[in-house]
Formats: structure tokens, sequence, C-alpha cells
């Protein structure tokens, strides 16, 4: 199952890289990861999104607690939250194509930010399914570059990840 | 150079003398290292002062095993200094060593100067990002100011929670003699992403409490954490007060004393056959500071089929990794056991008829069954004739040290005899690598505690593939007038893959095997001027124990080269892929 894990560790050199090789040596699975300094500029929060059954993601939230730079760690699918991710696509827009590419857009509640003559680019965002059916909506033969921003995450109402 | 500021003294001082100052503060009295250009400015500190000594090794990975053992037989921290690429390079094996055993040890490695990083300098390596897998923690020196505080966090780190290396990487330039900052060493230390448990749950607790009372079949089943927690003690007066039979795992012999009637040995891969049946049979077992390593569990899905499994350790990330624990409790083990045992000493003494002693009359019985039919005990069989067996000279050597002797091991055969066959009273005196399975650690590590520890008995016990992993530090050891005793088991071969090929290739001794290239151990040790010794047959065994051990070669580092039979193999061996019962119990039997 997929779990989005938010952590909040220092934001020091060499932090980043601890969180990646955990997972690269420990054989678990990153989907996405995000990270950018908070409010406070010594913390950094971090999401990631990553697959495994129960046993997994409590042995990942386990170990991501001994690396002495994190500072806390939730599971953000265990409750209710909001996650979000940004993508920039580039399309082939020629012709007939791009009146279909814009109502497509619109549908999904894409902004066009780029145009030229025989391309477009979409910015869209809202959660990590809408993007995927988004994409496969545009079809691949227009696709000609894709960037996403990797998924956020929040919890929904009063819970806090602070320290 | 000083000023005065509000009364006290505050004193302006190079990045190197920072860092010796720093580690003064710590409480450090030994540097096992090795010098090289960025670590110079370093070590003319280590000159200029008087505190601290140095161990001059003759390899980085030497000077990493002995601080490793320092720590290990203290309980203090040992602390390494390297330079950079292959300084740094060559302290890495140590700093897995002693990151799979959980030992405190800090490793400070020099570094380019910080414009030079990233440019692939001369003796440039990512010290961070080399040893990142395999330490509790590192740090990059940015500016000589940071240092104390570096070194305060880096302590620390090292010998709370769960312990293990760190390492601090000191770039060139931060310990520039000419560049000084104001000398602070912080009084305590607090980090707002770091702190370790310490009590457990009491409730966790009063659950295990009941479940031990009511338990019909329980084993105590003890590790390294007992030893690294001082909680040997608790264990001894919670198993004495129920009765309960009590194994250790390879890193945790002596938390219990090994010839103690209630002691069933080690368990595991080459374990007891008692103790590898008591835990298979068991309703209960009380995981303590133990990690339910692969080497012991054989198959985890068919581990301890009808037990309960209380399990406590200071990492949470132990608990349920292997084995799914019934209650996981979380917490340093000695405050844990402390707890259980007097929780329980109340609840018996609030309610006799609760536990009775002799309600494990039957298991005990069964458990003894078990150690007649195949114990340690009458597995040897000596023919006239014979060569000598490697059970018997550990036992021999049991005999000579009286059970007394800090023993360090290297990895192989020799080092399982030694753990089935040396009856560890006490904790810290059996010094091996038990996770990462370092062959070279023995000579180092018994090094190490005979710096610690000048006036004990310290034995390595050894093989000669392992002794040959590391034996240039035979030199350090007349530099320092380290008078170890080193037990070499020769028989001639790499004797551990040669028993796996014996029962798993037909016997195929596919590069395991040197015996025509062989050095003659006993001038080889004479070289390095220390006292060589040769024995070949049963016979010679003792008398030569006795001489080497004698207060004639008391101060004298003696290499013992004891020829044992090529053939020998260890004795019970897990059954790949089966139960803890599965085991292999001679060449000819498997139970």
């Amino acid at each position: 199952m997929r779990h989005i894990i938010a952590v909040l560790l220092e934001n020091e050199a060499g932090a980043l890289s601890r969180v990646v090789g955990l997972f690269a040596q420990r054989s678990y699975n990153i989907e996405s990861l995000t990270v950018a300094p908070t409010e406070d500029s010594s913390l950094s929060r971090l999401t990631l999104t990553t697959i495994g059954d129960e046993t997994i993601i409590e042995q990942i939230i386990k170990h991501l607690y001994r690396l002495v730079e994190v500072v806390r760690v939730i599971n953000l699918s265990e409750s209710e939250h909001i996650e979000r991710e940004l993508l920039l696509i580039k399309l082939r827009a020629e012709g007939q194509a791009r009146s279909e590419i814009k109502r497509t857009c619109d549908i999904f509640r894409g902004q066009i930010v780029d145009v030229t003559a025989n391309s477009y680019i979409i910015q869209l965002y809202g959660p990590g399914e809408k993007l995927d059916a988004f994409i496969s909506a545009i079809g691949k033969a227009t696709i000609l570059e894709v960037v996403r921003s990797g998924v956020s995450g929040i919890s929904r109402g009063d819970k806090v990840l602070t320290i | 150079m000083s000023s005065k500021n509000g009364g006290t003294e505050i004193e302006r001082l190079s990045g190197g003398d920072m860092l010796l100052r720093a580690l003064q503060d710590s409480g450090v009295e030994y540097i096992f290292g090795y010098p090289g250009g960025s670590a110079l400015h370093i070590y003319d500190a280590i000159f200029r002062q008087k505190k601290i000594q140095h161990i001059l090794v003759r390899h980085e990975q030497g000077a990493t095993h002995m601080a490793d053992a320092y720590a290990r037989s203290t309980g203090k921290i040992g602390v390494v200094l390297v330079t950079s690429g292959p300084g740094a390079t060559n302290a890495i094996t140590g700093i897995a060593t002693a990151h799979m055993d959980s030992i405190p040890m800090i490793v400070i490695s020099g570094q380019v100067p910080s414009p030079l990083i990233g440019t692939d300098a001369f003796q440039e390596t990512d010290m961070i990002g080399i040893s990142r897998p395999i330490v509790k923690h590192s740090f990059l020196v940015r500016q000589c100011s940071e240092i104390p505080g570096i070194v305060a966090k880096a302590f620390h780190i090292a010998s709370s929670g769960r312990p293990g290396p760190v390492v601090i990487d000191v770039p060139k330039d931060t310990t520039d003699p000419v560049i000084t900052a104001e000398y602070h060493f912080p009084k305590s230390v607090t980090m707002r992403s770091y702190s370790p448990p310490v009590r457990g749950s009491s409730g966790q607790i009063r659950k295990a409490a009941e479940i031990l009372l009511e338990s019909k079949r329980p084993v105590i089943y003890s590790g390294g954490g007992v030893i690294q927690g001082e909680a040997s003690g608790a264990l001894i007066s919670l198993a004495k007060r129920m009765n309960f039979p009590v194994t250790n795992t390879l890193m945790g012999l002596g938390a219990y004393p090994g010839d103690d009637p209630q002691f069933l040995g080690m368990l595991g891969m080459h374990g007891t056959y008692e103790a590898n049946m008591s835990m298979h049979r068991a309703d209960v077992v009380l995981a303590l500071g133990a990690r339910f390593d692969d080497r012991v569990t054989n198959d985890p899905s068919l581990f301890c089929p009808d037990a309960k499994i209380i399990h406590v350790d200071v990492d949470p990330a132990s608990i349920s990794k292997i084995i799914k624990a019934d209650v996981p409790i979380v917490g340093q083990v000695g405050n844990i056991v402390e707890e259980l045992d007097s929780l329980i000493g109340q609840e018996i003494e609030k309610n006799p008829q609760r536990y009775n002693v002799e309600n494990l009359s039957d298991w005990w019985t069964e458990i003894k069954s078990w150690k007649e039919a195949h114990g340690l005990d009458h597995a040897l069989e000596v023919k006239p004739g014979a060569s000598i067996l490697p059970q018997m000279a550990i036992q021999t050597l049991y005999k000579v040290t009286k059970g007394e002797a800090f023993v360090t091991s290297d990895v192989g055969q020799h080092q399982m005899f030694a753990a089935q066959y040396y009856k560890f009273s006490k904790p810290r005196r059996w010094i091996n690598s038990g996770g990462l399975g370092t062959m070279g650690f023995g000579l180092p590590a018994a090094m190490g505690v005979q710096v610690a520890r000048p006036k004990d008995v310290v034995v390595c016990i050894t093989g000669e593939g392992s002794f040959m992993m590391n034996m240039q530090e035979l030199s350090t050891c007349l530099q320092y007038g380290l008078a170890i005793k080193i037990i070499n088991l020769n028989n001639q071969a790499l004797g551990m893959v040669k028993q796996w090929q014996d029962m798993q290739y037909a016997g195929r001794h596919s590069h395991s095997t040197y015996s025509d290239s062989l050095p003659d151990f006993k001038h080889l040790a004479e070289a390095f001027g220390h006292v060589g010794l040769k024995v070949e047959t049963p016979d010679d065994l003792e008398p030569t124990l006795e001489y080497a051990f004698s207060d004639e070669l008391r101060d004298r580092t003696v290499f013992v080269d004891i020829w044992i039979d090529p053939d020998e193999h260890v004795y019970p061996m897990a059954v790949k892929g089966g139960a803890m019962s599965d085991m292999y119990l001679s060449k000819e039997t498997r139970s």
C-alpha cells in the first residue's frame, strides 16, 4: 500500500543524504520525495511516498527516528490529510489538437502557462491520482516533457507536525 | 592567549589544540591512531600536551579494533585518529565492526582543507559519504570554533541509547595553528532531534511480569545489550528469583555466569543442543538486549512455535524487525529488568502461591535430559596418538587461566570453540566481532584491552588465517609493551570455510587451504621481538600454556602456535532453513 510519510529534520548539510541513504541501504522504496525549509529555517520538511505493508512502514518510521537529525515523523496516510503535487507538462500542440488539449486542460482545471506555435506548457496541481489521470487523458503521443514535483502533504484539522 | 571575561578566563586556541582539549574534557585517556598530511596539525597538538597518550598502530584498521575493544572491555568510549584518504578508508572495516555490535567509538579523520573538498585533491575521499551507512552519526567540521561542541555531541551520541561509532571529519584548515577561537566546552548536551529512551512503559513491564509468573517453559535469551547496558546484575537477580534457564547470544556471553547450573550456554547456529532445544520448546521467551539475528533464529517462520515473545531493547527498530514481539518494551534494559524483577518480587511476597520455583521442575528435567544426551561436556573423544582437538585447547586454556582472562577472538571455527568452551563468568571479558564477523579483529582487540587493563591477563584466541590479516600490529605490541598472549589454533586452513565446503560442497576445498605456504609462526613472533612457542602434541599442550602464562613471561607478548586436528568441525550446527531444534550434532548425526 502507498503511504505518505512526513519528516521534520534539522536543516543541515548531509541530513537529506542520510534519509535517502537509509532507503537505499535497507531496500525500501521511494516513489517521490520533496524537501524544503520550513518557516523556521533551522528545520526542513520532507514528504515522501513509499509502498510497503504495515511491517515495512513501521520499520521505515523507526529507522527514520534513529537518524540523529530527524526531529519528528508521521505517517500522513493513517489519518485525514491533504496531498498535492504540481505538474508541469510540455505538449505538442498543432492544428486541431490545440483546441482539444485546451478543453482537456480546462476539464482538469489546469492552466496553460506557455504557448508557442506548436507547443503548450500546462500547469496542473492536485493529488497524484489527478495528475496521473490528466497524463493518461492527454495521451503519450503529444507529450514532449513531464515534470512532477512529488507529493507534499499535510494533516487535516487540528493535528500539527511541529517541534 | 587568554582574556578575562566576567571573572572566568576564556582561552583562545587553535582548532588542533581545541580538539585535544575537548577530548581531555570528555575524559579521553588514549587515542589509537596513525598520522598523515591532513592530520598533522592535530598530531602537533598531541605532541604539545601530556594528558592523552597516543598509541601508534601499524595500520588504521588496527587502531579501530583497538579502540573498539578498549570500549568493549571498559564501557568507556574508544577514540581513533586517522588521516584523510587511505587513512580514512582503512578505518572503514573497523567502523563497520563497531557499528554492527553497537560499540561506542569516536573516529576523527583528517580531511583535505575545506577549499579543496570536491576537487579530487591528494588523499581526498568523501569520508562522511563513505562511512554514512555504518555510523550512528557523523560531523563535518566547518570552522574551528565548532570543534568543542561537536566533540561533546559526538560523545553524547556515541554512548547513549543504542551506542555506536561517530565520525568527525576535520578539514585541515580548521586545525590551522594560526587561526584561533574562544574555547567553550559545553557542560551538557541537549539536542531536540535526539532523545534516546530511558524507562520502559510500566504497563508493558506489568504485562511481562504476569506472563513470566504464569510460564511453564520459560527461557531468558540475553544479548550484547545486557553487557552494554550494565544489566548483568539485574539479569542474574531475576533468573535466580524465578529459577529460569538462561542462554546468551555470542555477544552476550559473560552477562550470566558461564559455570552457573541455570546457564544453558550459547544459542544459535553453533549454540548448545540444550539451549536451542529449550528455545524451540519454550512457552515464553524473555529477550533482553538481543536482536533475533539470523545466526540465532535459523528460519524465522519456524522460530519458537509455542512461545510468547517479550522483547526488551533500547532500540525500537530492533523490536519486531525479524520476530513479532507479543510484549515489546522499549528502554534501557538495566532499568527495565530491575523494575521487572522488583515487581515480580513484590507480587510473590504479596501472594506466595503465585509462584513456586518448583513449578519448573518438569521443564528442568527436560532441559537436563537434552544436556545429558548431547551437551558439550562429553563431545570430546581423544584417541591415543591423535592430534590436539581445538576444543581441548580451549578447555586447557580455561583451566590454565582459571577462567579469569579477558579473551578476544577472530572469526571462524576458533571463535565458536572459544564461545562454547571458555566459560565466561563476568561481562566485558569476551570480546569478538559478532555482527560483522571481521577476521583480523582479535589481535588489535587484545591490544586495546591490554591498554585499558594493563594488569589483567589478556588472551587473543585466533586462527592462522585471521591472525595474518592484521599481524603487523605485533610491532605495536613491542613498542608499548603490550604483553598479550596469542593462542593460535593452527589447522593450516580457513577452517570454517572448509567446514562449509565439507558439509555443503561435497568436500571441494575451493581456495581454503595454504598449508605449504604458511610462515613459521614461532620464528615470526621472535622476529617481532616476542616469545614464540609451538605445540604439536596433546601432552605438550598444558605445560606449554602453563609456561606461556607463567610469571617468567608476564611482561612478554607470547605467541603460542598450536597445531590442531585440521579435520575437526564445529558442532552443533544449525541445519539451514530449519527450526532452532534442527541441528547437526556430529559428522554422522543430526537432531
